[in-house]
């Protein structure tokens, strides 16, 4: 057939050069492009509006929302050919004249926006919205907004700044905060938030040397196969454009790559043995429209499939295959707690004084993170050295691991990060950046990548599977007396950061409460599955699951109130967890409880009047969540790094390696650092997490950003703070002004200027901080933690009995996390959390090559996130910065536990395998009778 | 890359299709993902496509004497903003509930019927409005009843040479009322476990017609019609609903997915049979009829 051409038939045929022509924003253009080409396409690689993203291809995500003639339509969807004398309006298109339109800054003052990536679906959604209807409803604004996926925000502060934005104030975006001091504990809008807004924001996709020749890399579509690559010289042959195929043999360093340092088992590209469907065998490199064209059918791979290893029990099975060589019964690592004598509770529960012993098994699947980016970047060779941009939660474990597979040392390797679209512990691995590097450390030229959602999903890292046996005890007065507690933790085909889920389940399996005797295993364990990583919660939140019904089980069996039983049994200071660590300080869970009573008790009672009044086809239940989570690396060291400087000409700049992946660090680290130094955060400009011009901060994860990199920001805050006193000779409390380029600090009335521009060099102010933990012993006993996040979460639902549905009615979380250092982040995290915990409670569930896209793989959409009433507990951590600890992984934790309460308090039901599908649900109701 | 041809009249787009196989393209909501999906492993097809979007042909909703015209371009939002009759309510609400706004914009009624996905969320709702579907190609047009030009999962009675040029709808016989409910497990952009469309026509107090369809529990969505023939004559009101048995849907044949076992997609069924029943028996619907 005749090549790719916009054409009439014959005779009529136009030119194949023949240039489309449209309008964007108001700006005629010509674009010559294949008329199938996608409109994403046209608007960020032909017109560089990169505003517009790609999150899916399929209009399942909606991140590429664009008005086409006024209607919001998903740019992805649309061949450049019908756009042809149309009208587009891109993200890029809504700011007129430099100046934020209502919607935008009510986005920006509402924390509608966290990560961004979702930020110009959203805008374009809500710009056509508001176009049609003045002042649209909450339910009018889901609506229109349903369409587009966020992973974040739960949504609610999205529809918040939609309904207030036709009546928000002529002026302001938020600004005027940053000027004001003390700034800890102000509900402070993103620093980084206006980039987000106007699709000037970068993120991984979005940048690369015109030049950079494109990867992909060719997966393998089994679970288990053996495979050769045969002779390569006939597709070079047939694709000029294909430059390199790269293989096993072309990595440089070493082809191998992994979280810990004993532990590098996951290959770059697999050598002759492929462990799961979506492994990398090969790389093609050259120009885009060759490697994507490239079929499969031509790529000289022959595979001998074999029976993969699937779950849990195929691992340990006797016979099973072994995926590693030194994981003997394919079991990577156990975690292993040991407190009092459960042993002999459990023997004869009666002698030990329990009045009941309450047991059962859980089961979780794969979740998928489903960041609405996926994983993208560049890697670019500068002399002897590498750089990668790209999106990552982790930089300087990236740069090792870079520096690893290509043989560098790890100095010579620069990651630059981009904005990051969503992480949740999923890009705390990394991905395409082996990938990259290697191409363009061999071939010498930059290399760009970027992951379609179906090989994001296939390849990249998701939350553990777990299979959970346990049984507790307690009195007759509701004193809980011992758990005994067997986790199996599915962790793919990879060690990922399976070893950390084993070590952490452990430790947090007895929930958030008093036990005196506790036993826990957990196995990781070798499946032909995809990795199972990092994501969010570290197995905490499965472990909850089970934790959470035993509670409602002991309370049920003994007669008392769900609520008032965990409150009777919550950790306080002074008492010690599983672990035999006495908690000092910062140990607010009974608090957490105590304000949720009240409305515990008003949501009961009123479900329980809705049931005894009604004998219809539905039933309604509050159940109640609890969890405790540790701030920061396990028995580990976990230490970050922070710089401030102020140099000669005025400029105060904080050097900020806490990697920003959305949940609003790169504002937190400003105030903590702004109010120790003196100054205001409008004084501050800031530079995030780039390994050449930032110091370690360590990772995003575990919750740990603000309690650890905050305390450095603080001490660096401080430590700048005492030089400027001492060369002003100022005390304590002096004030300090920065304006135009001139420090003065005032004094008694007295303002003295200091003479920046005489100093030899720039002041610099140094903060590090490492939390103080100690090593767990064979027993698992010590001090995992400097500190513990605590929270309980209400859920009141409404089930439909005849089809095993849920209807959320409403969230109400009580957090208590030190403090809370910007409310308005804070409840973000809690929100974001929250839809989190309801994916995985109620739609979830990843099943590798069946739900590798955003249409059968289901995230919680705008109608699925209730109302959220958020109190928080700032029961102040001493070590923590103003008192702060964390709250992204806690956000999470207790919502799955409290939906699964509240389903049994509407019927009886108790739910043992997330997600709660309804097919589920309604085999469930049937056992109990419900027709 | 394939042929890509966008002809500006019907009888160009007929005679392209008669010279050669193209695959039409409309809205692209469902051949752009089908490409991704494949794409991913590296066997997205070169498609040679027929760009029908700019036919003025396939334009346009109208009302004829016995019927109503839906252009095969029709998009779900146009639906909804044509100011049909009551009757369509059915049609309308499955309308609102076809992936988001986004795909609302784009998507069309007659992709969605040729797509011929066992969950297309138009077809239940067409099916129950007795649609008729108009196939033209260069020897000429026909119509074929809906369930009659849906023959499986994927496959149509569309000729290669044959271009779905417009949906057509018969008025019904007496005054009626039509409902459409989708079961998913969230609240937008969901494919359904099982959809259920109804249509009842009545006449003083009592069904005189009944058309119940069922989607997403077979490899076509499936009129029932010993169902509706139980329905008929029978006093619209809330036994219409007591009236449905397991028995009446039992040409369904779901299957086990990721999304639900057969076994709750047979008994959902039934459920939301009852349930649209009780919705069109409900006082006050006599009015809008």
């Amino acid at each position: 057939m005749s090549p790719d051409t916009l054409n009439a038939p014959a005779p009529e045929r136009q030119a194949e050069t023949a240039a489309v022509e449209f309008t964007v924003n108001g700006r005629p253009v010509a674009v010559r492009a294949g008329p199938f080409t996608r409109l994403t396409t046209v608007l960020r690689d032909h017109l560089g509006l990169t505003g517009t993203k790609v999150g899916c291809d399929a209009g399942d995500c909606g991140a590429c929302t664009v008005r086409l003639d006024g209607r919001q339509v998903c740019a992805c969807l649309v061949p450049l050919a019908q756009a042809a004398g149309c009208h587009v309006v891109t993200v890029e298109g809504l700011a007129e004249e430099g100046r934020l339109s209502a919607l935008q800054r009510s986005f920006h003052l509402h924390g509608a926006a966290q990560c961004g990536i979702c930020t110009p679906g959203m805008l374009m959604a809500a710009s056509d919205l508001l176009a049609r209807v003045a002042e649209p409803t909450a339910a009018e604004v889901e609506d229109a907004l349903g369409g587009v996926l966020c992973r974040c925000t739960g949504y609610r502060k999205i529809v918040e700044a939609v309904v207030a934005a036709p009546s928000l104030p002529q002026e302001g975006n938020g600004a005027a905060e940053a000027d004001e001091a003390p700034s800890v504990g102000r509900r402070l809008p993103r620093a980084d938030g206006l980039a987000k807004l106007t699709g000037a924001e970068r993120f991984g996709a979005d940048a690369a040397p015109a030049e950079a020749l494109w990867l992909r890399a060719v997966r393998s579509p089994h679970a288990s196969a053996r495979f050769e690559i045969g002779d390569l010289a006939p597709l070079h042959a047939k694709w000029p454009g294909l430059v390199r195929v790269l293989t096993a043999a072309d990595v440089p360093g070493e082809n191998s790559y992994g979280i810990y340092p004993h532990l590098k088992d996951q290959p770059v590209f697999a050598e002759g043995f492929a462990r799961y469907r979506g492994e990398a065998v090969l790389a093609l490199v050259g120009d885009r429209e060759t490697v994507e064209a490239i079929p499969a059918a031509e790529i000289p791979i022959a595979w001998q499939p074999a029976e993969p290893v699937t779950g849990c029990a195929a691992a340990k099975a006797p016979d099973a295959p072994q995926l590693h060589g030194f994981a003997e019964g394919n079991e990577l690592i156990r975690g292993y707690v040991e407190k009092g004598t459960p042993a002999d509770v459990f023997a004869d529960p009666a002698a030990a004084g329990a009045a009941t012993v309450a047991e059962g098994t859980w089961r979780t699947g794969f979740v998928e993170h489903a960041y609405i980016e996926p994983e993208a970047g560049y890697a670019e060779r500068v002399g002897q050295r590498l750089e990668v941009w790209g999106c990552t939660q982790a930089p300087y474990m990236d740069r090792d691991e870079v520096a690893r597979v290509v043989g560098l040392a790890p100095e010579a390797v620069r990651i630059r990060p981009s904005a990051c679209g969503g992480g949740f512990g999923g890009k705390l691995d990394v991905s395409i950046q082996p990938l990259l590097a290697v191409a363009a450390w061999v071939l010498e030229r930059p290399v760009r990548g970027v992951y379609s959602r179906n090989e994001s999903m296939a390849a990249t890292t998701k939350r553990h599977p777990s299979e959970i046996a346990a049984k507790a005890a307690a009195d007759a007065e509701g004193r809980l007396l011992a758990l005994d507690f067997e986790g199996d933790f599915n962790t793919g085909a990879y060690a990922s950061w399976g070893p950390t889920v084993a070590g952490r389940v452990p430790v947090h399996a007895s929930g958030p409460y008093h036990l005196p005797n506790v036993r826990v295993l957990s196995r990781a364990l070798y499946t032909n599955e995809p990795p199972a990583g990092a994501f969010r919660g570290f197995g905490v939140p499965q472990a909850a699951i089970a934790h959470e019904c035993l509670m409602d089980d002991l309370a049920e069996r003994l007669g008392r109130d769900p609520l008032a039983f965990r409150l009777a049994n919550a950790i306080r200071p002074g008492q010690s967890t599983a672990t035999g660590q006495v908690l000092e300080h910062s140990a607010g869970l009974a608090q957490c409880l105590e304000i949720l009573q009240p409305r515990w008790r008003a949501l009961r009672a009123a479900a329980e009047d809705f049931n005894a009044a009604r004998r219809g086809r539905t039933r309604r239940g509050v159940g109640v969540g609890c969890m405790w989570y540790g701030i920061g690396n396990t028995a580990l060291a976990n230490p970050s790094d922070m710089r401030v400087v102020l140099d000669r000409e005025g400029g105060l700049t904080l050097y900020n390696g806490a990697v920003d992946i959305g949940q609003g660090s790169a504002t937190v680290m400003l105030q903590i650092c702004a109010d120790a130094l003196g100054l205001p955060v409008s004084a501050f400009r800031q530079v995030v997490g780039d390994t050449d011009l930032t110091p370690d901060a360590g990772k995003t994860s575990a919750s740990r950003q603000t309690f650890v990199s905050g305390k450095a920001a603080e001490l660096a805050g401080l430590d700048l703070r005492g030089q400027i006193l001492r060369l002003a000779n100022a005390g304590p409390d002096a004030v300090l002004r920065l304006a135009g380029g001139t420090l003065e600090v005032v004094e008694g009335g007295r303002a003295r200027s200091l003479a920046l521009e005489r100093l030899e060099q720039p002041l610099e102010g140094h903060g590090r901080f490492d939390p103080p933990t100690t090593p767990l012993d064979a027993k698992g006993q010590g001090s995992p933690y400097a500190t513990y996040g605590f929270a309980a979460q209400l859920a009141e639902l409404e089930v439909d009995l005849e089809l095993g549905t849920v209807a959320l009615h409403r969230i109400v979380a009580a957090h208590d996390l030190g403090r809370a250092v910007n409310p308005l982040l804070v409840e973000g995290q809690i929100e974001g959390g929250i839809a989190q915990g309801i994916g995985l409670a109620l739609m979830e569930e990843y099943l590798p090559g069946r739900t590798e896209n955003l249409h059968d793989y289901l995230i919680p959409s705008a109608g699925d996130v209730p109302e959220i009433e958020i109190h928080l507990v700032e029961d102040a951590e001493p070590l923590g910065p103003y008192g702060a600890k964390g709250i992204g992984e806690p956000a999470l934790v207790p919502t799955a536990p409290a939906i699964f309460g509240a389903i049994r308090h509407a019927t009886g039901v108790v739910v043992r395998q997330a997600p709660c599908l309804p097919h589920r649900l309604r085999a469930l109701l049937k056992e109990a009778g419900h027709g | 890359m394939g042929v890509y041809l966008r002809p500006a009249s019907l009888a160009e787009a007929l005679d392209a299709l008669a010279s050669g196989s193209l695959t039409p393209l409309a809205g692209g909501t469902d051949l752009y993902p089908a490409q991704a999906n494949l794409a991913a492993w590296n066997q997205a097809p070169d498609l040679d496509l027929l760009d029908i979007s700019a036919l003025p042909e396939l334009r346009g909703v109208a009302e004829r004497e016995d019927r109503w015209r839906l252009g095969a371009l029709t998009i779900w939002s146009e639906l909804l903003e044509a100011g049909l009759p009551d009757w369509f309510e059915g049609l309308r609400l499955a309308a609102r509930e076809v992936g988001g706004r986004q795909i609302q914009n784009r998507g069309t009624l007659a992709g969605n019927l040729c797509n011929a996905s066992p969950a297309a969320d138009g077809v239940p709702a067409l099916l129950a409005l007795d649609a008729e579907v108009e196939l033209a190609s260069r020897a000429g047009s026909r119509r074929l009843p809906l369930a009659e030009f849906l023959l499986g999962n994927r496959r149509t009675a569309r000729r290669p040479d044959e271009l779905l040029v417009a949906i057509e709808i018969p008025k019904p016989a007496a005054p009626a009322r039509a409902t459409f409910l989708k079961l998913g497990a969230r609240r937008y952009l969901v494919i359904s476990i099982v959809m259920v469309a109804a249509t009842l026509e009545v006449a003083d107090g009592r069904v005189t017609a009944a058309r119940v369809a069922v989607g997403s529990c077979s490899a076509v969505a499936r009129r029932l019609p010993a169902l509706e023939a139980a329905l008929r004559g029978r006093p619209c009101d809330a036994s219409l609903a007591e009236a449905v048995t397991a028995d009446h849907l039992a040409e369904l044949s779901p299957i086990d997915d990721a999304r639900a076992t057969a076994g709750y997609r047979s008994e959902a069924a039934v459920t939301l049979v009852r349930r649209a029943l009780e919705t069109l028996a409900a006082p006050g619907l006599e009015r809008a009829a």
